[in-house]
């Protein structure tokens, strides 16, 4: 069984009548996997994590056929027992480590708010903790650390105070949301290897969520490619790369700058992501798709299994099997 | 954080003599003089009143008698009440300790009730309690005291009975003033239902003085709140699976205590202000009621010395409020 596995997760903001931020999704990770999920901003990444962490506030609405984690009915779980969970079991760091640490408390207290609230560790013994929990993430001179305000901090610092902040529960899934769109090119790669490093050490799942492709190829074993809410495409890493099936997912490999090399412009995908007032009857692509064909603009095509992965598109790239 | 205390006291120099000079010219663009009302309706010979003023050293020029009284105060000298013979000073620290405990309970009052109703509001956003709370509020803010006091008196006191109409304390206690705090020596005094007495006494008065600051800070808190709530270490903070309660006030609360705190210190200022008024309802002995009498008798002295020493204590208040601003907010305690 699956460590998490999500099915047909609907979230929408508002009545049944809105349109869902995240539509028919599924998903599944295994114990010790590493799941990148890619796409454009407002492709519904970070909300259907948010979903999971019970982060979702009214108007938005959560439905799903279901929603486990290790063994747990998510959706069932009241909101304090939900609460034993997130945090512990399941943890996540965020975007902009600079706005993500309490300004008014120290690095130290805001890691030992954790070590209490789940593992009941007080006083000393916290301390104590806390400050190896800092050595792990490989913050220098993590002792004086302990007192420091986040303001002190850089935030790559402030990062990986984050970082050892949802790792002080040992969590068995970690959800990073793009825990480098905000740090300097030379600082997102420490923070990816330190990463990949406590993935591995603590044999925890970690889901990614990440423009940067080139950190998917390096990083990890599956990839779930979402548009506008849906999961487009699903699969292995070397094969999705090699042969892209959905021709969104093509157009993000095609738009890394690498692919571009001597070309005047980069190559892009004109237009943007569907809002709520003109979203395509068809497939959501269908307005943007280099291939689009009548019959993709008439009905929305289903996530089906193609020759290299799961794939929602009638008329699939790439099928030729080596 | 020395350099910014020293920078801070520097600027009082000059906030001083504006002060000074103030309250000495106004006290005497009122029409009449000390000895004019003294005499009252009576009336006065021009040579009497003229030996009267230069005994009192008012038949100076003006320059010359502010002065006078600059020396005086660079000597430490207050001067005494042209009505009383006391002097300036200890008439302040005898009845300063009554505006203190109203000024206290007001600000208690207004504290708790207001950040209570700030937070509930921000967190009940759109509410019909949310929309009750900024409503009573800004009817609050716009209350005139003299009126809002009278009209707690008429219904309190008079219809139902519940509290006193004026005063500190009943006439049937006899209290050694060993503080000069009513709720303390009550309490010393040790006899049966006094402090009970002095509490009723103080309830009206408080609730008056309070509703301003009250409105001012439960506005304050709710904006502040709405703020942070949408703060990124409020979703960390949730994504650690604290309680609601932790999240709201250890997360939330705090940062948002910052601008609330600011205002809280600018409310003392207004608080002294409205005590005078607050005073003058109830009766009740502070500084307010002296320096209204005072005004009323052109006590010079009084007035002027009795503003400078208001105005040197809002001085350092803001002051301290400065210092804890700067204890809450660790961004600005770092700053050299």
């Amino acid at each position: 069984m699956p460590l998490l596995q999500i099915n047909n997760l609907n979230v929408r903001f508002g009545d049944a009548s809105a349109v869902p931020v995240v539509d028919g999704l599924d998903l599944s990770v295994d114990a010790g996997e590493i799941l990148a999920i890619v796409g454009e901003s407002g492709s519904g990444k970070s909300v259907t994590m948010m979903a999971l962490m019970g982060l979702i506030d009214a108007p938005g609405r959560i439905s799903a056929d279901a929603m486990t984690f290790n063994g747990l009915d998510m959706l069932s779980l009241s909101r304090r027992q939900r609460r034993k969970v997130v945090g512990k079991d399941i943890a996540m760091i965020f975007q902009d480590p600079m706005t993500a640490l309490n300004p008014s408390y120290t690095v130290g207290y805001q890691i030992e708010e954790v070590l209490h609230q789940h593992l009941g560790l007080k006083g000393r013994a916290a301390r104590q903790r806390a400050l190896e929990l800092l050595q792990k993430v490989e913050i220098p001179a993590a002792e004086s650390r302990l007192d420091a305000y986040p303001h002190q901090l850089s935030g790559g610092m402030s990062q990986r105070v984050a970082i050892a902040m949802a790792i002080a529960g040992e969590p068995r899934l970690l959800i990073a949301d793009e825990p480098t769109t905000a740090l300097d090119v030379t600082i997102q790669a420490q923070i990816m290897e330190l990463l990949v490093n406590l993935q591995q050490a603590h044999d925890m799942a970690l889901i990614l969520i990440t423009h940067d492709l080139a950190v998917v190829a390096e990083t990890a074993r599956k990839v779930c490619v979402m548009y506008a809410g849906q999961a487009v495409e699903l699969g292995q890493v070397p094969t999705l790369f090699e042969h892209p099936a959905h021709p969104y997912s093509e157009a993000l490999l095609a738009a890394i700058p690498e692919h571009s090399l001597g070309a005047e412009r980069l190559a892009t995908l004109p237009g943007i992501v569907p809002g709520r007032y003109d979203r395509p009857q068809g497939c959501l692509l269908s307005p943007r798709c280099p291939y689009v064909q009548d019959h993709c603009r008439a009905q929305r095509p289903a996530l089906e299994a193609q020759a290299h992965s799961l794939v929602r598109c009638f008329y699939p790239l790439n099928q030729e099997v080596a | 954080m020395l350099s910014f205390i020293a920078r801070r006291l520097g600027l009082l120099i000059p906030t001083f003599f504006g002060i000074t000079l103030l309250t000495f010219a106004l006290i005497r663009l009122i029409p009449g003089d000390p000895v004019e009302v003294m005499m009252g309706e009576r009336r006065l010979d021009p040579e009497l009143h003229a030996q009267a003023m230069e005994r009192l050293g008012l038949n100076k020029p003006l320059p010359a008698q502010y002065l006078d009284y600059i020396g005086k105060l660079a000597q430490g000298d207050l001067g005494e009440s042209l009505r009383s013979r006391e002097s300036v000073w200890s008439e302040f620290t005898t009845l300063f300790p009554a505006t203190v405990e109203l000024a206290f309970a007001a600000l208690l009052f207004a504290g708790i009730v207001g950040l209570l109703a700030g937070v509930i509001a921000a967190l009940k956003r759109g509410s019909l309690f949310d929309h009750g709370v900024m409503g009573i509020s800004l009817a609050g803010y716009s209350m005139p005291i003299f009126w809002w006091g009278l009209i707690l008196i008429m219904f309190f006191s008079v219809s139902l009975g519940w509290t006193p109409v004026s005063g500190r304390n009943g006439v049937l206690f006899d209290v050694e003033p060993v503080t000069g705090f009513m709720l303390i020596d009550t309490l010393l005094s040790g006899e049966d239902g006094a402090f009970l007495d002095a509490v009723q006494h103080l309830i009206l008065p408080a609730i008056v003085l309070g509703t301003i600051p009250l409105a001012v800070i439960a506005r304050m808190t709710r904006s502040s709140m709405l703020e942070v709530l949408r703060e990124d270490y409020i979703r960390t903070a949730r994504a650690k699976g604290l309680s609601p309660a932790r999240v709201v006030f250890i997360h939330g609360l705090r940062n948002a205590l910052i601008p609330v705190l600011t205002v809280f210190g600018l409310q003392i200022g207004a608080l002294l202000a409205g005590a005078v008024l607050t005073e003058t309802i109830f009766s009740w002995p502070g500084i307010g009621k002296w320096l209204i009498e005072a005004i009323g008798a052109r006590d010079y002295p009084v007035v002027q010395n009795g503003i400078l020493l208001i105005a040197c204590l809002v001085i350092l208040v803001n002051f301290v409020v400065d210092i804890l601003y700067g204890l809450a907010n660790p961004r600005i305690r770092h700053q050299r």
